[in-house]
């Protein structure tokens, strides 16, 4: 290997580390809380009419709240990472060190995607016994899935470059990120709602990541597979674009 | 040959306040380098600005010959840094920590050894499985200095490394310094301790409000000024004679420090005055001019923060 990719990997393994020696916090945890919604609101709404043909309300629901896990902790990984370092001072270790932009937002956002792998496997892994879901197209599924970690992921380091004590991360994942998954669609198809909030849903980002989720599963969804990855795409595209342009030009970081 | 750190036009300013305002000067490879001045003068900024932790708003600087902006992958390489602030990462321990640290730098396995020796040459072997938040402030400190050593830099810059040590703790890093030194190693020492400089230091440099006031060496800065002082005990009640009145430096519990322009002021002089007014003299004693004096002579200030004494 390179000096440089030697430098990547280290950051790599350095940030897997972290979340992989408290794996109570960072998988466990919002594992059983995400099951507590699928309890709660698989028994209340078991009497619904199936949201489209042969797909029970509990299925419909459990793509929806593995996406919203992956969301909330793609996000949480790299926000609170970045915090962390900032309010200890010691990112001055890696903001010393020969390492790139480029190094940087990889190794932060593939941590980041893989810890929202482990909890979205972990969760398929719990439920299956219950809800076994069919696997329509796994390329869709990879595909949201990898775009989705990964943009949230880099939301959570833009959050991280911004904030300047874990108060304004606390205040953007409360004001941003958990509302807008949790009106995204997760619990309900958006064609269930006035015609106002349904048009509003389509300018909700998570709502394409939650509905090309099931997309991948059932093969069908609210809208056309390729509008969600498109969507998806598009968000992916235009965060990293502004975050790497902070990363290269030292934004907040360097005073 | 090439400079260690060549810096040039370098100015930088936090909003209203402005921390340098156009500092050059070159530092020379394998030169024991001390960068001294009062607090706020910017040491600090110029390290940060050199480590590139901090932005400047104009000028340039490049380690070994490279740019730290835009070869700043090679400049880092050749450059280690010991920050003034004790920061650390409390997930990890002490060697997990320097292995990453040598991680960052491309440094794999190979530097291992080099690790456990820097462990055992601090005295941190014992605390090498510990969590960085377990250890004390000193322990802290020579971590940090080990951190910046990991990747053998062939500059190596320490803020204040010896700020709230104690004399044992400071006695081996000057040897570790030195030691160093003796291999090759730039060294760039930022201290209040102005002995410390006096001793370590070949060439020294003294920044004062964000400018660079005088660079020179050890010996020519000592040379410089024409002075010696000359302590007096005069017994209980004598006076001392109108005329020397002028030359006091100091006074203290009867002692009085006259501060003498050789040429000027031949210490003869002295003698004859006090021999003329009839005073007589309980104890004599010469000092020649340290560090310290030349500091609060370019400053007007003491360099030593209040309360500290080395
Ligand atoms: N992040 C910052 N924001 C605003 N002003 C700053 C910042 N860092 C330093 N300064 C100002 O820049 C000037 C130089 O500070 P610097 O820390 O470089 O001094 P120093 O020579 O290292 O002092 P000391 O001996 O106390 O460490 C000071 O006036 C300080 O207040
Ligand atoms: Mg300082």
């Amino acid at each position: 290997m390179t000096p440089d990719q030697i430098g990547f990997v280290t950051l790599l393994r350095k940030e897997v580390k972290r979340f992989w020696s408290v794996l109570g916090q960072t998988v466990t945890a919002p594992v059983v809380t995400t099951m507590l919604y699928l309890l709660v609101f698989a028994q209340a709404m078991k009497d619904r009419a199936s949201v489209y043909e042969g797909v029970s309300y509990t299925e419909f629901l459990v793509p929806g709240l593995v996406m919203m896990a992956v969301i909330q902790n793609a996000f949480a990984n790299t926000s609170s990472s970045l915090i962390q370092s900032k309010v200890m001072g010691n990112i001055v270790f890696l903001q010393m060190a020969p390492l790139g932009p480029l190094q940087w937002f990889g190794a932060y956002v593939l941590a980041a995607l893989l810890r929202a792998a482990l909890v979205a496997l972990t969760m398929l892994a719990v439920t299956l016994p219950f809800v076994p879901l069919p696997v329509t197209s796994p390329l869709a599924l990879v595909a949201v899935f990898v775009l989705t970690g990964a943009s949230l992921a880099v939301m959570g380091l833009i959050a991280g470059i911004l904030a300047e004590k874990f108060d304004h991360i606390a205040a953007f994942t409360n004001f941003f990120v958990t509302p807008l998954s949790f009106l995204s669609g997760v619990f309900y198809s958006v064609h269930a709602l006035p015609p106002l909030w349904y048009h509003a849903s389509h300018f909700n980002p998570f709502f394409y990541m939650i509905d090309g989720f099931r997309y991948g599963f059932f093969g069908h969804a609210d809208v056309p597979i390729w509008q969600s990855l498109a969507w998806c795409a598009g968000f992916f595209g235009v965060a990293s674009a502004i975050c790497l342009r902070m990363l290269v030009t030292g934004y907040k970081l360097k005073k | 040959m090439q400079p260690a750190i060549e810096i040039a036009g370098v100015r930088k300013t936090y909003g209203p306040v402005t921390a340098l305002r156009g500092i050059d000067f070159e530092i020379r490879q394998g030169e024991f380098f001390g960068l001294l001045g009062p607090n706020g003068a910017g040491k600090s900024t110029l390290i940060s600005i050199i480590a590139g932790l901090v932005q400047m708003n104009a000028g340039r600087i490049s380690v070994m010959g490279y740019d730290t902006v835009r070869q700043f992958r090679q400049a880092r390489r050749q450059l280690g840094v010991v920050p003034q602030e004790l920061v650390f990462d409390p997930f990890f321990t002490v060697r997990d920590m320097l292995r990453i640290q040598a991680g960052y730098y491309g440094c794999g396995r190979e530097v291992w050894p080099w690790i456990d020796e820097m462990l055992d040459r601090l005295d941190l072997a014992g605390k090498s499985g510990s969590s960085m938040r377990a250890l004390s402030g000193g322990m802290k400190r020579r971590v940090l200095i080990a951190q910046a050593l990991v990747h053998r830099p062939q500059v190596v810059i320490l803020d204040e490394p010896t700020a709230g040590v104690d004399v044992e703790l400071r006695r081996t890093l000057w040897s570790f310094m030195t030691e160093l030194h003796r291999a090759g190693t730039t060294v760039v020492l930022t201290t209040h301790y102005l002995e410390e400089a006096q001793e370590l230091c070949e060439r020294i440099a003294i920044l004062d409000k964000g400018a660079l006031q005088v660079i020179d060496t050890t010996r020519e800065l000592l040379a410089r000024h024409p002075f010696r002082f000359l302590r007096l005990r005069l017994p209980e009640g004598a006076q001392l004679p109108e005329a020397l009145r002028p030359l006091v430096a100091a006074e203290q519990e009867g002692t009085l420090e006259l501060k003498l322009e050789s040429g000027r002021h031949p210490i003869s002089a002295v003698f004859m005055a006090l021999r003329d007014a009839g005073v007589d003299i309980d104890d004599v004693h010469t000092r020649e001019p340290d560090l310290e004096d030349i500091f609060i002579e370019l400053t007007g200030r003491s360099a030593a923060p209040a309360g500290a004494s080395a």
